[in-house]
């Protein structure tokens, strides 16, 4: 029977109708898929203090433990340049230093031995104090918690194995092509001085001070710029008397705004790192995003999904699975909670295909204007999204930590339910408008991290090539291991 | 201040062991295991937190079983369960299948030409490679318009975290769904396992290349963890690399592939696990009924050649554009050894967290290193395998002080009792481990399907901690007497070795 279509004609010619009678005939299809139980993951309670501090508590009796988070507003992006890499010495020596009373390796003993934790860090907007801890350690682990976040003492010996660690880190950073791919795209997404693409270098870490991480701490923690989330085998009403007798007190200061930061993404054209002991080229090629409360939010969301997302994406399909170019590729526009994210499309191929794979995503975003993301792909995307919306709510800690980063970021608390009403609306209209507006390549910077002499065809047949210079600034005398 | 604490420990303790208990006692009654009449093992965890589930096909299979010539094999035939089956990512199997079939005759051919010895005829080699790209064109005119279908259908329909891995011991699939498409993952799975299809075959074999030059070829780590291994064993295919040395993936073909899924992946070697907001009553038929159709076949002989006593320190050394790592490790008997667990014991005390000796040592007193530790289950654990240390000097300074103070750190683990805190923190630090992972369906999975496979009972999972309990100090300084002594030695060594001007390396401080 099937013998009828072995011409390579008729099978062509067939092509649209085939797929229909066997897309309704397949088994999968036919099996039954019963409607999803309602489901109401239970919300955290929301208490705002006096003084301004906001505290959700998640009561979560599965196991007994007891995990809390505690999120000041303020980050590396807050710092200087000429001290960049203060927070994350501020993030480590915050817990390591110790406090008034005891040394950072008490409190490790201490800790450990009824396997709790108590940890302090940093990103690029906030730090954070956290403990994690079995129930019947709670009021012991919890003074911890407090005494790291009221007297810590930054002791000078614990700032300088962090600051040893930053110079190792510092040293290693261009071992791996990947890492440098991911860091110089930063750079020129966001410009290579911007905060959020900056990097910290021997000077700058040597450059910080016990009395700068002293001053930040002095400075930046008051309560309403505070958010408190606590999960776990707890009894609420408990616990928030428990939250106020700590944080009552505690002074309101100044509120913390977001900074003006500008944003100086790089001229288009090609940039290259030579790497010489590599035989895969890392490819990136990037543009400034945006933000997630951009009302394209949701057409970009299904615009990703379906163009460089998952395994059913366009650049899944086309340049791993029909070219079998790459095992890593995939892109799309970015998105942050306060600022822009990046825009990007990656492939890392051998570096015999490096030309043929940019060319490759060259033609999948040129593409987009003759061969819009169509009703299959677009249903396929937001299914893909809505169908699996439950695992952004099916754990108490994930509901905990999305309501967080909402009040954090000044969303409203029903962005989730929001986001699954915006995806629902978006059409084939939508997206072909958002990729029309968001992907420029001729605006795009390309970053290529590779061993040139083993390139398909040299970089520069495709137009003018900027060679990045990734060299590793040396040290001042007297740090970084210079023993002489 | 101490006492005080000692006390809270002895308090602690009677607490956790009765949280273990109980947690036992609890999965005892949510957990049921069935063996199917074709020897696949089926386990139900119910978890009713959400209404979703999670599940871990586990088959008992990796990389020691690839045959000789066709290391990766394993691994490839990972990436090919993406594929699709006869029903799933093809317009028209029958006419697929010999379109297939002609494409491995083709593949063949080329080959036998390529590799021949003497006499090879390139004009003649490049008309069979030609016969060869023109026979996979072929046939992807089969597939074309359902390229990554079973992918599509998971991710359409909800699936979240859609991945596998397959290492030297065995291969693992996974993902979640939302509660109501149990029974179709159940056709789905079991589809896949029943009617693997091999398409597009020699695309996913450059895919896989690509992955090996990523992890291996473009890394220094990827190269040293590579070259450590290799030497450590020289007899038990644990030297292999998971993802295949570069000659034998640009050698095996889709019929390889298809004789490994053939011996290795039948029922008795697989055992499936859910967990989620599922009811054994109504979940098992459903479950049976799908994978109960892949049919019975024998179970594979997997013996191995044993790796035989070392008695001489090997070494490796690689000369790098990039920083110095310094490695080292020991045999040591495989999972299932009584001393399994005191292995465990010397891991976290030499290397977990702030408190760990080797922290201590290296990081915060003689502070020659960012980070130290060392850890067991190199490069898997079924067979025997290696317990290693590593180090990463800070600048200036040099792989041999890392040697040095890692040998004094177990030099003091032969000679002198660890402390009661010391032993005491590593109880009690398993057992909130061990409650700490079992508050997510994934991990669940894994964990049981993984002890179900390993020790024919998922309750060694818990039992582990048991086991745990029962290590003493003498136990610690036995074992490390036994195991770490130079002759079951292997050392693997980054030496910085400079680099061309703007290729980014620099020197690491003034030490250089």
């Amino acid at each position: 029977m099937k013998r009828a279509l072995t011409s390579l004609f008729a099978l062509v010619l067939f092509a649209g109708v085939q797929a229909q009678l066997w897309g309704q005939a397949t088994d999968w299809k036919q099996v039954p898929i019963p409607k999803l139980p309602a489901f109401h993951p239970p919300q955290p309670k929301r208490i705002e203090l006096p003084n301004g501090m906001v505290v959700f508590l998640q009561e979560d009796h599965e196991l007994p433990l007891i995990d809390g988070l505690m999120r000041i507003r303020g980050g590396e992006r807050d710092v200087p340049a000429g001290k960049a890499g203060l927070t994350d010495i501020y993030g480590e020596v915050w817990r390591t230093g110790g406090t008034k009373t005891q040394t950072g390796d008490q409190l490790d003993d201490f800790l450990e031995q009824r396997a709790a934790k108590v940890e302090t860090g940093a990103s690029e907007d906030s730090t954070t104090v956290s403990w994690s801890c079995l129930k019947e350690d709670f009021e012991d682990v919890f003074k911890v918690f407090l005494d790291v976040l009221e007297n810590p003492e930054f002791r000078a010996d614990k700032i300088e194995i962090a600051q040893k660690g930053m110079y190792d880190s510092i040293s290693r950073r261009n071992d791996n092509p990947s890492q440098i791919a991911r860091r110089e795209a930063a750079k020129l997404s966001y410009g290579a001085t911007n905060p959020y693409a900056r990097v910290a270098e021997y000077t700058t870490v040597s450059a910080v001070t016990r009395e700068d991480l002293v001053q930040w701490h002095k400075t930046r923690l008051f309560a309403n710029d505070i958010i408190v989330g606590v999960v776990g085998d707890f009894d609420s009403a408990k616990m928030e008397a428990r939250l106020r007798q700590a944080f009552a007190s505690w002074p309101k200061g100044p509120a913390v705004k977001t900074p003006e930061i500008a944003f100086a993404p790089a001229k288009p054209g090609y940039y290259l790192v030579e790497k010489t002991d590599i035989n895969q080229s890392n490819i990136q090629m990037v543009a400034l995003g945006t933000t997630r409360n951009n009302p394209d939010y949701y057409a970009l969301s299904v615009f990703n999904e379906a163009f460089g997302g998952g395994f059913s994406s366009r650049l899944f399909n086309q340049i791993r699975t029909t070219k079998g170019l790459a095992y890593g590729v995939g892109g799309g526009v970015g998105t942050a909670w306060d600022h822009p994210g990046m825009l990007r499309m990656m492939v890392s191929t051998k570096s015999k295909s490096t030309v043929e794979s940019i060319q490759a995503l060259d033609q999948e975003m040129a593409g987009l204007a003759n061969r819009p993301i169509d009703d299959g792909e677009i249903k396929q995307a937001k299914d893909s999204i809505l169908n699996s919306f439950i695992f952004r709510f099916d754990s108490p800690d994930k509901v905990l930590h999305e309501k967080m980063a909402y009040e954090f970021y000044g969303y409203p608390l029903d962005f989730l339910e929001k986001y699954q009403a915006g995806i629902e609306k978006v059409t084939k209209e939508d997206v072909a408008r958002v990729a029309a507006k968001y992907i420029h390549r001729e605006q795009m910077a390309v970053l290529v991290v590779g061993n040139v002499s083993d390139f398909d065809k040299p970089l520069d047949s495709l137009g003018p090539v900027t060679k990045l210079d990734v060299t590793i600034p040396a040290p001042p005398k007297g740090i970084a291991g210079d023993q002489q | 201040m101490k006492s005080r604490s000692t006390l809270t420990i002895v308090v602690c303790f009677v607490v956790c062991s009765l949280a273990l208990s109980q947690d036992l006692a609890s999965f005892e009654k949510r957990t049921t295991v069935k063996r199917l009449s074709n020897g696949l093992t089926v386990i139900i965890c119910e978890r009713p937190e959400a209404p979703v589930f999670s599940f871990f096909t586990h088959v008992d299979a990796g990389s020691v079983q690839d045959p000789m010539g066709k290391t990766g094999l394993a691994h490839m035939f990972e990436h090919m369960a993406f594929k699709g089956t006869d029903k799933i990512g093809t317009r028209d199997y029958a006419g697929e299948k010999a379109a297939l079939a002609k494409v491995e005759d083709a593949y063949a051919a080329y080959i036998a030409e390529r590799d021949k010895p003497v006499d090879r005829d390139d004009q003649k080699l490049k008309q069979l490679e030609q016969s060869w790209k023109e026979a996979m064109a072929a046939a992807d005119k089969f597939s074309a318009p359902y390229t990554n279908e079973f992918g599509r259908i998971v991710e359409g329909e909800g699936g979240e975290g859609m991945n596998a891995f397959t290492s030297l011991d065995e291969t693992g699939y996974h993902y979640s769904f939302p509660i109501n498409r149990l029974e179709l993952w159940a056709y789905l799975e079991s589809e896949r396992f029943q009617h693997p299809v091999m398409r597009q075959f020699y695309k996913e074999r450059n895919v896989v290349i690509e992955e090996r030059r990523m992890s291996v070829d473009s890394n220094p780590i990827g190269r040293l963890l590579e070259q450590f291994t290799e030497e450590a064993f020289a007899a038990h295919p644990y030297h292999r690399p998971t993802l295949g040395w570069i000659s034998d993936l640009n050698s095996f073909s889709a019929t390889d592939a298809q004789n490994f899924f053939d011996k290795y992946y039948v029922p008795s070697n697989m055992v499936v696990t859910v967990v989620g907001d599922v009811k054994a009553s109504e979940a098992m038929p459903i479950i049976e009924k799908y994978f109960s159709r892949i049919p019975a076949r024998p179970k594979p002989d997997t013996a191995t050649t044993a790796e035989p006593p070392q008695n001489s320190e090997r070494t490796v050394v690689l000369h790098e554009m990039s920083q110095p790592i310094y490695l080292e490790g020991y045999h040591r008997p495989d999972y299932r050894s009584p001393d399994d667990q005191v292995y465990d014991a010397i891991a976290d005390l030499m290397s977990n967290g702030r408190t760990s000796r080797l922290y201590r040592a290296l990081v915060r007193d003689k502070q020659i290193a960012s980070d130290s530790a060392g850890f067991t289950g190199r490069p898997g654990t079924k067979y025997p395998h290696l317990f290693a240390f590593y180090a990463v000097p800070i600048p200036g300074h040099k792989p041999q002080e890392m040697a040095d103070a890692i040998h004094a750190e177990i030099e003091r683990l032969k000679r002198e009792d660890i402390s009661d805190e010391e032993l005491k923190m590593i109880k009690t630090r398993a057992k909130a481990d061990l409650i700490r992972s079992l508050g997510s369906n994934e991990g669940l999975a894994f964990e049981l399907g993984l002890n179900q496979a390993r020790y024919d009972d998922w309750r060694e999972l818990f039992r582990s901690v048991d086991r745990i309990e029962k290590v003493s100090k003498a136990d610690i300084r036995r074992v490390a007497n036994q195991t770490f002594v130079p002759d079951n030695r292997t050392v693997g060594i980054i030496e910085f070795a400079g680099g061309p001007p703007g290729s980014g390396a620099a020197p690491q401080g003034g030490g250089q």
